[in-house]
């Protein structure tokens, strides 16, 4: 029964951040696309926990340990990505 | 079953989206949102090893190495922009996709049941090896082999990128010097966030002989570390002709391939084990085989050589 | 003591999702970068802690639990330092390097 819950709590986030996702394609600036993709990480770490707990699968911690420390590295080479050229020296 | 095909959908949406949009840039941001969605569709598989992977090179590290790319065409790419291919090109390319796709699902859906799989006796034969995962089982000792030359694969990539250096610059210091800003935001992020990550990495490496992980996937976090720790500008990448360097990068493949060389004259093939020694010879692979990788990914993202060796 | 411990979670869990779906809504309504950087980090901080706590009450083990916070203490410092840097875009235009 709790797991029937966290399995909708799941859906339910996965879905209000997939609507976040409409800032990707709207997003007036590179920096919207960047903050709805860092949406979708943190909510996909919340979904992968729920998800982990409710199919008893522990590893699905450890694959949300690795998608926080690799969605920092992603939005960092982000940000130099938009704004490379301007201090970096050759 | 409705988490299930939303997920879908979501995965389709991105995909399509990643395929029309309008710069390059763009289209990482998208390739990235959709790695990430595949890992959650694979922990939903329940096959956690691979999206462990998945989220670690499938998603970070090729994200990384597709934006480097992206950054440095961007002078380029208004040329390129009217150099797309033909109608008739791209109608091909369609219709090529297409009757790929249709033939995996196909494949898929026609599976006899129950489907074929080596699954019970992969498992069964896991004690011979001293492991408790058997992902790493396949990977570290029935398809060894297969390992081997993938780290090999890995080294001539790598060899293939530093070919592009220019001869001014051949064997210099790969991509940009990054300026390091003392009190800045990303020298905080690289100084707190990198040990940790380092742990993790180490973790995630350790444990793949019992639980899913392995090397493939704490060598990547490790190398996503190096990364960001020069993207801060707090180490310059090293000179792609030190020494050093090159010994990390080769020593992997080689333990791995002199490993498997003593294979014969211990236990009567290339590549195996004696069966008592056999976690201890997985685990004297393991570790330089992390080492390298990791460095050979790093470099892989930082680029050929731009600036001239000393 | 089994049922008291699933009340929690799901209240826990579900203020999360509640504020999940605040992040969103901000994300997308609010008029612009730096005042949709700061509905992200609602997201980070409380969306995921609240789900972490929820899950908290149905781990088994120490370890378990331990593994749960850590989760949320990196995204924690991820989400707060990279929000920094993309607020810093936002707000110079140029590069805050």
């Amino acid at each position: 029964m709790v797991a029937d819950f966290l399995l909708a709590a799941a859906g339910f986030v996965l879905a209000t951040v997939a609507v976040g996702l409409v800032r990707i394609l709207w997003g007036p600036g590179d920096d919207d696309r960047i903050m709805a993709a860092q949406l979708l990480g943190t909510g996909g770490i919340a979904v992968l926990l729920l998800l982990g707990q409710v199919v008893s699968l522990p590893a699905a911690v450890d694959v949300a340990l690795i998608l926080a420390l690799l969605a920092a590295f992603v939005s960092v080479a982000f940000v130099r990505g938009t704004t490379r050229s301007e201090t970096d020296r050759a | 079953m409705a988490f299930d095909t939303g997920l879908a959908v979501l995965v389709l949406g991105v995909a399509v989206w990643t395929l029309a949009a309008h710069d390059t840039f763009a289209a990482v941001i998208g390739f990235v949102t959709y790695g990430l969605l595949l890992a959650l569709v694979w922990v939903r598989l329940a096959a956690p090893d691979v999206a462990l992977t998945e989220a670690a090179i499938g998603s970070g590290v090729t994200g990384g190495l597709l934006l480097g790319a992206s950054t440095r065409l961007r002078r380029a790419e208004i040329q390129a922009a009217g150099e797309k291919p033909g109608a008739t090109l791209r109608f091909a390319a369609v219709v090529l996709c297409t009757l790929v796709s249709a033939g995996l699902a196909a494949i898929v859906l026609l599976l006899p049941e129950p489907a074929p799989t080596l699954a019970p006796q992969a498992a069964a034969s896991m004690a011979a090896t001293g492991l408790g995962n058997p992902v790493t089982a396949v990977l570290m000792a029935y398809r060894a082999i297969d390992t081997l030359l993938e780290t090999v694969v890995l080294l001539l990539a790598l060899v293939g990128i530093w070919s592009l250096a220019p001869d001014g610059v051949w064997g210099g210091f790969p991509g940009r010097r990054h300026q390091a800003d003392s009190e800045g935001v990303l020298t905080f992020v690289a100084q707190l966030l990198v040990p940790i990550g380092i742990l993790v990495g180490i973790y995630i490496f350790w444990v793949g002989s019992v639980a899913p992980g392995g090397e493939f996937q704490g060598a990547t976090i490790l190398a996503a570390m190096w990364i960001l720790v020069m993207m801060a500008g707090l180490v310059d990448a090293p000179p792609v002709s030190r020494r050093w360097l090159r010994l990390l990068l080769i020593a992997g493949p080689a333990v791995f391939f002199a490993i498997g060389l003593a294979g014969f004259a211990i236990a009567g093939a290339f590549l195996a084990y004696p069966v008592d020694y056999a976690k201890l010879l997985i685990v004297t692979i393991e570790i330089p085989v992390t080492l390298s990788i990791a460095a050979t990914l790093a470099l892989l993202v930082a680029g050929p050589p731009e600036r001239a060796p000393k | 003591m089994n049922l008291a411990f699933n009340g929690l979670t799901v209240v826990a869990v579900s203020a999360g999702a509640f504020f999940f779906m605040a992040g969103t809504v901000g994300l997308l309504r609010f008029p612009d970068a730096l005042s949709r950087v700061h509905a992200l980090t609602k997201a980070d901080n409380l969306g995921l802690g609240l789900v972490v706590l929820g899950l908290l009450f149905q781990v088994e083990g120490p370890f378990a639990a331990l593994k749960l916070i850590s989760v949320w203490l990196l995204t924690l410092l991820a989400g707060a330092t990279v929000t920094q840097l993309i607020a810093r875009t936002a707000r110079l235009g140029t590069s805050p390097f």
